[in-house]
């Protein structure tokens, strides 16, 4: 396999007096897409915080053979103050790729929002933006901190469609963290799934299924069963 | 629980609200205000109370008419010169600090503890002292105004940076944003809400502590006016002076509002219940 994107060794990750990552070392491929399952408190975001370069304090080692990194949070943490399009090319502030951004709107499907303020956006038309405001910088990886776990359900389900289709026409490698079973199956070519803390990857399953995938496909629900079981046995819950 | 259907076709079209009339919004502000005056004047007419101490609003109106034809636009403006002074000094020093202690904890904790126990202390105690130091010109006065102005903008200027999203500011870090960049692009847009709240609560000190300085020691001046109707028993000139003031202050705010409602016409803000307003 190609040269890994990400290599991320964490030996040690403490809050305080708790201890909440050990030993854990994440690889990812130029193009792939990696799922860290676990539950919620186990480090999992604090992992992609620290690739993010927001967590400083940590003993590892951390990789990039890209700079080109974004990030795309739990919540779409848009500048309220700002019009759609400005926040898709934030980081250019006036000076932004207007063309870019349009095309980034019309691939997210908020082509007539451009002008439009964050107040007037639903949740999941607020994550698109937040999707695309993470594109607009051509990274090379995404990286997703429970991108949907506030929007409902079918939203959910179109948003991740959405970001398949993304990732696989920028040609974008995503690791993403969620405690959401089917949406890590459905999604990813591995998925790593992490215990309570202190924690470290339990298991790795890889879900050897071509894309578009069927999510009533039997094989992800043998999967999920294997998964449901190794959370089991981590005493997730 | 039992909830009682709606009555269907051919029943009346209920109004919220019953037998009362509705009126339009702007006229509602107006009734108190309006009941209130002619009560005033009916007492005043019927000769409830003696002229020298309430006189007939439409008495007050005619004073306030003479007054305008004569030395009113003087006084009016002396105040103004000396609020919009005052305030824009009071104002600009308390940005300069509400920015330095808001964004540096080492700001915070060298300069903070002094600015809190500068806040204890009533404003106009420092009346005398102004009056000692600097004479009963204007210097004296536009100090005053300022000390008033400052802190409402101080205050309110530190609380609004330290309550910017955490979650909005990492967004910029994540992008790597230099500390200058951050607050350019992150936390002074985030923070003009608060800044503009202490801006409005500086102002209206500002024409408190007008009127303060101008009651002290003043030759022309809103405040003046009014010392000189109670030293002649003229309470129509002391009310006249009341209601320019009320319209001046009125005027300053909307100014500053109606700058708030242009600039933060982002903000996604509960707007009170009903259809009052």
């Amino acid at each position: 396999m190609s040269e890994a994107l990400l290599d991320i060794k964490v030996h040690r990750k403490d809050f305080g007096a708790t201890q909440v990552l050990q030993n854990v070392q994440v690889r990812l491929h130029p193009g792939e897409i990696v799922s860290l399952l676990g539950p919620s408190g186990c480090g999992k975001s604090t992992l992609l915080r620290i690739v993010a370069g927001l967590e400083h304090d940590y003993s590892g080692e951390l990789q990039h053979t890209s700079e080109q990194v974004a990030f795309v949070f739990q919540e779409p943490r848009l500048m309220p103050w700002l019009s759609v399009e400005r926040n898709v090319g934030f980081h250019d502030d006036k000076a932004f790729d207007a063309a870019w951004v349009a095309q980034l709107l019309t691939e997210v499907g908020l082509s007539g929002f451009a002008q439009a303020l964050p107040k007037a956006l639903s949740g999941g038309m607020a994550q698109r933006v937040a999707i695309a405001r993470g594109l607009y910088s051509h990274p090379r990886v995404l990286l997703l901190d429970e991108p949907f776990s506030a929007v409902d359900a079918f939203t959910r389900m179109k948003l991740q469609d959405l970001l398949l289709d993304l990732a696989h026409r920028h040609h974008i490698a995503l690791l993403m963290v969620t405690h959401d079973i089917d949406e890590a199956l459905y999604l990813s070519d591995r998925v790593l799934i992490m215990g309570n803390r202190p924690s470290s990857v339990r298991q790795e399953l890889i879900v050897d299924l071509q894309h578009p995938r069927d999510r009533r496909d039997p094989q992800l629900a043998a999967l999920k069963a294997q998964s449901l079981t190794e959370l089991h046995d981590a005493q997730v819950f | 629980m039992a909830v009682p259907s709606k009555p269907l076709a051919g029943a009346e079209p209920q109004r919220k609200g019953g037998l009362r009339p509705r009126w339009p919004a702007h006229l509602k502000g107006w009734l108190v205000p309006v009941v209130i005056v002619a009560l005033l004047e009916i007492t005043a007419r019927s000769g409830l109370l003696p002229p020298y101490q309430m006189p007939a609003p439409s008495d007050v109106a005619l004073t306030l008419f003479d007054l305008a034809h004569g030395a009113l636009a003087k006084h009016v403006l002396a105040s103004l010169l000396r609020v919009l002074l005052g305030f824009a000094i009071g104002a600009s020093l308390a940005l300069v600090f509400a920015a330095w202690v808001g964004l540096s904890r080492e700001a915070e904790a060298y300069l903070e503890p002094t600015f809190a126990g500068l806040r204890a202390i009533p404003s106009l105690a420092w009346v005398p002292l102004l009056l000692l130091w600097l004479g009963i010109d204007e210097t004296s006065k536009i100090v005053l105004i300022a000390i008033g102005a400052f802190f409402p903008v101080y205050v309110n200027g530190v609380a609004a940076i330290r309550d910017v999203d955490r979650r909005l500011v990492e967004v910029g870090q994540m992008y790597g944003f230099s500390r200058r960049r951050l607050i350019w692009r992150i936390l002074l847009p985030a923070s003009m809400p608060g800044l503009f709240t202490g801006l409005r609560s500086g102002l209206s000190m500002a024409w408190m502590f007008v009127v303060a300085a101008e009651l002290i020691a003043a030759t022309k001046g809103l405040g003046y006016l009014l010392s000189d109707g109670r030293e002649t028993s003229r309470p129509d000139i002391v009310l006249a002076a009341i209601i320019v003031l009320a319209v001046l202050g009125k005027l300053s705010d909307g100014l500053l509002a109606g700058l708030e409602r242009r600039w933060l016409h982002w903000r996604d803000t509960f707007s009170g219940q009903g259809n009052g307003a």
